[in-house]
């Protein structure tokens, strides 16, 4: 008999007041007890929606059932056929646009804690079950991958288990990309993004960090010298946007890349870190995502009074996803919608001592189809921040374009594909994730490298025949 | 992990290592640099490329030890090993063509600017090297640049070697009495490079600077190293570290440096203690 309470099985949290002062994870997770409760309230249904909302497939029913029955590891292996990366994805995808955005319990109701079971799962299974997976039977072919994020990690673990010899160059020194150095400990903790990383090299991956591909190596000489037969480009947006307005060479002004790596891939946030942050006491974040949000709460967390968020358009228009919204007011960070910066004041030392900004209002929508924010004539004002974090948004590094012939990108800089396989101008050149589409998800960027991976298959095998 | 093969010091604070990293090698040019950790939890810091073998696999680095970063770098031994090494960064200086160059360094400086004098030697320019330190003791690389130049001036803040003053009076001495630079290559402290490019501005001469701001990546990710340059902004990691000297925004570039002077400071000592008990 399902479960027909209408809410999800709530999932027990840190209180808001305690956890803006520390880094340890914010959303604690499910006990086994939670995660049976909450997995009998799926339906089984026959058409499955949720299956079609998920971008790399996940047999959603199909573990959930497992789940229902308390048979964890036999869950864990139904995930582990469509995604490497369960415990990041139960963390960090957005569900509510994804799986639980069809799930039909939703109608009615909140939709099945699809994502909170994904993580219960591969949290038991990395705690619970110690056994290494079996090495596949090598095919004899080789291929290389550019950058060690969640799109250069899914191809790898894909070819990886058909067969092929996977080297994923990183130029960073730990594997991960965004999962690392972006997305804060609070939210993904980075001993569960590492414990993923050598489940791949168990797999027999290679991942070479301290590799930066363009400078040290081509990806000629990758194909050409070191005989790799395809390479699968998934180097990322990485490449921060400033406003352009005066003052933003001022002390105390970061982009949120800039401020994000210093505080989670070099652990700033600890006392004993040998890379400095800024003690701030009045911050102000410029952007409405999910970047400006992270940034936002690693500011308190790093002990600043007043944190705002200050973003051009409405609440409503917040590109961020609604529960980190959440997560942030709770956590006590003032939301000034509406307000654009015009210029960064700075004291007789160069350092920020606040932002003139305007007051805004929406118009007719743009193209993008959302409401065009209209300055406010006369609503100069000014805010008094000694910090400004600058989140508007990353476009994709020239670095790679820039030293591969004939690899076509468009006017953004992002990397042309022939369609969802991923190929790029370049025979047996392919591309996924944020280098393609720019600033995008996780998950997206795990589905583009799980197309990629069959493309890539298909096409080295059909060379050979 | 890269092992280092050989370590000196050139003087009381400043040391060499040449470090076993054959990729490295096999690209680097004179300009570029390498972002390196000491240890698992080190800062990753940027240091120039002063040398390179390409046959040997080799790259060197030439450090001044100023703070805790520089100080656990110092600490590891010969045949010990750097824990992480990347590179080549940056674009390499754009030497060729040129016929005729005074080539200024500073300090540690003197470190990046001698491969560069080297380059061009062995492209055939006649090179002028001017070269400054603060006192005798101080002084590194005299042979080596002497080898590579036409003529060398050798310079001390208190005239302990060579002569006394800063490099800025020979270097303008040298242009009013006629030595017709294609360029000026200045490399060193911030205000050594602001007043060597004020200097030549009077007389018109194109004037290059390699400039050292504050890095974490090195690849172009964060911006943190940005500079304006001709009133854009630019990323020293990527589109420098070499910069139009007559168009570099000089004071802001040494007010972001002091952005972490007093975590700098601080670091410094609590490394220093650490240091003292151990050896109790």
């Amino acid at each position: 008999m399902p479960n027909m309470d209408p809410k999800k099985c709530p999932m027990p949290s840190q209180e808001p007041n305690v956890r803006n002062k520390n880094f340890q994870e914010v959303a604690l997770g499910y006990t086994a007890e939670m995660a049976v409760n909450e997995a009998q309230r799926c339906l089984q249904c026959k058409n499955h929606p949720c299956r079609s909302g998920c971008p790399v497939d996940i047999d959603i029913p199909g573990f959930i059932a497992h789940v229902a029955k308390g048979e964890f590891e036999g869950a864990y292996k139904v995930i582990a056929k469509s995604s490497a990366l369960p415990a990041v994805c139960g963390r960090v995808c957005p569900q509510e646009n994804q799986c639980e955005g069809k799930c039909v319990r939703g109608i009615k109701g909140e939709p099945v804690g699809i994502g909170r079971l994904e993580r219960f799962v591969a949290d038991w299974y990395r705690e619970n079950v110690h056994t290494k997976p079996e090495m596949p039977t090598p095919n004899g072919h080789k291929v290389a991958v550019i950058g060690a994020g969640p799109s250069g990690l899914t191809v790898a673990g894909d070819l990886a288990k058909m067969g092929y010899k996977v080297t994923v160059y990183e130029a960073l020194h730990v594997a991960g990309g965004v999962l690392m150095y972006g997305i804060p400990e609070f939210r993904l903790p980075k001993d569960i993004v590492q414990h993923e990383v050598e489940g791949l090299k168990e797999l027999g991956v290679d991942i070479e960090c301290n590799m930066v591909i363009g400078k040290v190596l081509t990806i000629d000489e990758l194909m050409n010298d070191y005989g790799f037969e395809a390479v699968y480009v998934a180097s990322g947006a990485g490449l921060p946007r400033f406003m352009g307005i005066p003052g933003e060479s001022l002390n105390g002004v970061y982009s949120a890349n800039e401020y994000l790596t210093r505080v989670n891939l070099m652990k700033a946030y600890k006392e004993d870190s040998h890379t400095p942050i800024m003690k701030s006491k009045a911050v102000a974040v410029v952007g409405g995502g999910n970047v400006a949000m992270d940034a936002a709460r690693c500011a308190k967390r790093l002990g600043a009074e007043t944190v705002y968020i200050v973003y051009r358009r409405g609440m409503a228009e917040l590109p961020a996803r609604k529960e980190e919204v959440e997560h942030a007011e709770e956590e006590g960070i003032i939301f000034k919608t509406l307000t654009n910066p015009v210029e960064v004041l700075g004291d007789e030392n160069g350092w920020v001592k606040g932002m003139t900004c305007v007051e805004m209002e929406l118009g007719e929508p743009d193209e993008s189809g959302r409401r065009r924010p209209i300055v406010k004539e006369g609503s100069e004002f000014t805010l008094e921040v000694d910090t400004m974090i600058m989140a508007l948004g990353t476009s994709p590094n020239p670095l790679i374009r820039s030293t591969t012939p004939g690899l076509d990108a468009d006017r953004h800089g992002c990397l042309i594909t022939n369609g969802p396989d991923g190929l790029t101008s370049r025979p047996f050149v392919y591309a996924g994730g944020d280098a393609v589409t720019g600033a995008a998800t996780v998950i997206l960027a795990m589905g583009a490298g799980k197309e990629a991976a069959k493309a890539i298959d298909k096409a080295i095998k059909e060379k050979e025949q | 992990m890269f092992k280092i093969i050989r370590k000196e010091a050139l003087n009381p604070t400043v040391t060499r290592m040449v470090v076993d990293a054959p990729l490295i090698a096999r690209k680097a040019m004179p300009g570029q640099f390498v972002i390196l950790r000491a240890g698992a939890d080190s800062e990753r810091i940027p240091l120039t490329v002063a040398d390179y073998d390409r046959a040997a696999g080799t790259v060197t680095v030439i450090f001044q030890v100023v703070g805790a970063g520089t100080m656990e770098l110092n600490d590891l031994p010969e045949g010990g090993c750097i824990h992480d090494f990347v590179g080549p960064l940056g674009a390499p200086s754009k030497l060729e063509g040129l016929k005729k160059v005074a080539v200024v360094g500073g300090g540690v400086g003197c470190a990046i600017a001698y491969p560069v004098a080297k380059r061009l030697h062995e492209l055939g320019a006649e090179v002028h090297s001017i070269v400054g330190f603060r006192s005798k003791d101080l002084v590194i690389l005299e042979d080596e640049f002497r080898a590579v130049s036409d003529k060398l001036v050798m310079m001390t803040d208190d005239g302990s070697y060579g002569d006394k003053g800063v490099v800025t009076a020979p270097l303008e001495q040298l242009i009013q009495a006629g030595e017709a630079y294609d360029e000026v290559i200045a490399i060193g402290p911030l205000v050594m490079m602001k007043f060597v490019s004020l200097t030549t501005k009077k007389y018109g001469v194109k004037t290059t600077v390699s400039m050292n701001p504050i890095m974490i990546d090195g690849t172009g990710m964060c911006g943190g190293c940005r500079l304006t340059v001709g009133g854009e902004t630019k990323f020293a990691c990527v589109d420098g570290p070499d910069f139009d000297g007559h168009l570099v925004d000089f004071d802001e570039a040494m007010k972001r440096g002091g952005t972490y002077r007093e975590f700098e400071a601080h670091a410094r000592e609590e490394y220093c203690n650490l240091l003292n008990k151990e050896v109790q």
